[in-house]
């Protein structure tokens, strides 16, 4: 009679966190700081995406003990991260009952041809998009949630911008289509037919869309809200700033009442300096985190 | 009817699709000022801390703690209207005489949809369960009305219906048809005095 990882379930939990933030965080300490703050649930891993940058080499999913040691001390729900097509990272972090999995490109791809079918697993995965065929593909994959790539660890919202207004606009225009043309829509976007289907008897997409990649002050994060994010993820902008308490709780804020722009002066006014911010063009096309996943 | 539904974060769009397919009028509440204009508020599932953090801010604690507004938990809303959360010293609205246990079926991996009877009621109840706290005691003039895994789910008292679960997440209308029943008795008792 009672049935767990129902695709109701596992989108469900995702819409509970609508209009919330969500923080990436390295240790128990910070997670502490997110959830008084008010994040809707925490990211565990080793190093936040502008570390990962700096330090190259091979980003893995981190060690199991981080995860554990956030798990215990926040009662918001804990997500983590595996590599792309890291089918056994995955099964760890859901044999440790994390909430939430990310199969991020800010990682090292385990796989260059494959996702992870996701719709095998009980607990469900957010996966990173830039258009509607990449949306399309990791939905019919099973993702639960989805989230924009952006160009994360770069403070740089530009990335994040282009990919929700992408997706958005692409959106819009297969609600609009009539039933003979979505077939050759289909085919241009290699993505699945059914799933543009749905997308076209909704209006909208099947799954909640955050924005992510670049957020680093809470006018960011309410112009993601304004351009239709269902919420937010903040990577390195929040322990990466002068202040992380007061950057996390403006952030929060700036999230729920995004057009209320007399409170987001005040919240903004005298927070200390933002990350630092790395200009997209000056990136080598290797070193875009973005152009991972397929 | 208006009913509100506190859209500070979490699901509450979902309500307000509900609350319409029950023929009443939905107000999205972000702002204090906008409970005098609504008969019935629900609070929607989300993250209890996250929303009663943004409650506090706003000024909605203090207002709806004296507020004899019939009110709807869903979720993180029932942990809102408990009298006391077990383990934790935070008070929140206490408008319900419940103890009510945080995520008592587990983490994410263990959340669960099931079907639900429900006391006085014919119809079955879809619901869906998400990192779901539980009812541990229910208090007097507070009548439970479903259970599940001899967890009590539901209760209700003349004017609090406080819930476990997520009807909003399926078509399953019972809970708030319940609800707007409620609010509607509320409104004749209070014209009759």
């Amino acid at each position: 009679m009672q049935q767990t990882g129902t695709e109701r379930v596992k989108r469900g939990m995702a819409e509970m966190q609508k209009g919330g933030v969500i923080m990436d965080v390295v240790n128990a300490e910070q997670a502490r700081v997110a959830e008084a703050a008010g994040a809707v649930a925490v990211m565990a891993l080793e190093r936040v995406p502008s570390d990962i940058r700096a330090a190259g080499g091979v980003a893995r999913a981190c060690d199991p003990r981080i995860v554990e040691d956030v798990m215990n001390a926040v009662s918001i729900p804990v997500m983590a991260k595996c590599r792309i097509g890291h089918i056994t990272e995955a099964r760890v972090l859901e044999a440790m009952g994390v909430d939430y999995i990310d199969e991020s490109e800010v990682l090292t791809p385990a796989d260059e041809v494959f996702h992870l079918k996701k719709d095998d697993y009980t607990v469900p995965f957010v996966c990173g998009c830039r258009n509607i065929g990449e949306a399309a593909r990791r939905i019919a994959e099973g993702a639960s949630m989805l989230r924009t790539k952006g160009e994360p660890g770069t403070g740089n919202i530009v990335e994040a911008v282009r990919h929700m207004r992408m997706v958005n606009q692409q959106v819009r225009q297969i609600a609009v289509m009539s039933d003979d043309e979505l077939m050759t829509e289909a085919k241009n976007h290699g993505a699945p037919y059914e799933i543009l289907k749905e997308i076209k008897a909704l209006g909208k997409l099947p799954v909640v869309n955050f924005a992510a990649g670049g957020v680093a002050t809470p006018q960011d994060a309410a112009l993601m809200m304004e351009l239709g994010a269902d919420g937010v993820f903040v990577g390195s902008g929040v322990f990466k700033s002068d202040n992380p308490e007061k950057f996390a709780k403006a952030i929060v804020e700036a999230t729920t009442h995004y057009q209320d722009y007399e409170l987001i002066g005040k919240l903004a006014k005298e927070l200390g300096t933002a990350m630092k911010g790395l200009e997209i063009s000056q990136l080598s096309l290797e070193d875009r985190m973005q152009e991972r996943g397929w | 009817m208006k009913i509100g539904i506190l859209a500070l974060q979490g699901a509450f769009r979902e309500h307000q699709r509900m609350v319409e397919a029950c023929g009443e009028e939905a107000v999205l509440v972000k702002k204090v000022e906008m409970l005098s204009e609504i008969d019935g508020l629900i609070l929607p599932g989300g993250e209890s801390t996250a929303i009663r953090r943004l409650m506090d801010r706003y000024g909605f604690t203090e207002v709806l703690r004296s507020s004899t507004l019939p009110m709807f938990g869903t979720c993180a809303g029932v942990i809102l209207l408990a009298r006391e959360v077990v383990g934790e010293e935070t008070k929140h609205l206490g408008k319900l005489d419940i103890a009510v246990e945080r995520n008592s079926f587990g983490r994410q991996v263990d959340s669960f949809e099931a079907e639900l009877t429900v006391e006085g009621v014919e119809e079955r109840a879809l619901a869906v369960f998400i990192r779901a706290p539980h009812i541990a005691l229910a208090g007097e003039g507070v009548q439970v009305l479903s259970e599940a895994e001899g967890k009590i789910v539901a209760v209700g008292s003349d004017r609090h219906l406080g819930i476990s679960f997520h009807p909003e997440l399926t078509d399953s209308l019972v809970f708030h048809q319940y609800f707007m029943d409620m609010v509607k008795e509320n409104i004749s008792k209070e014209m009759t005095v």
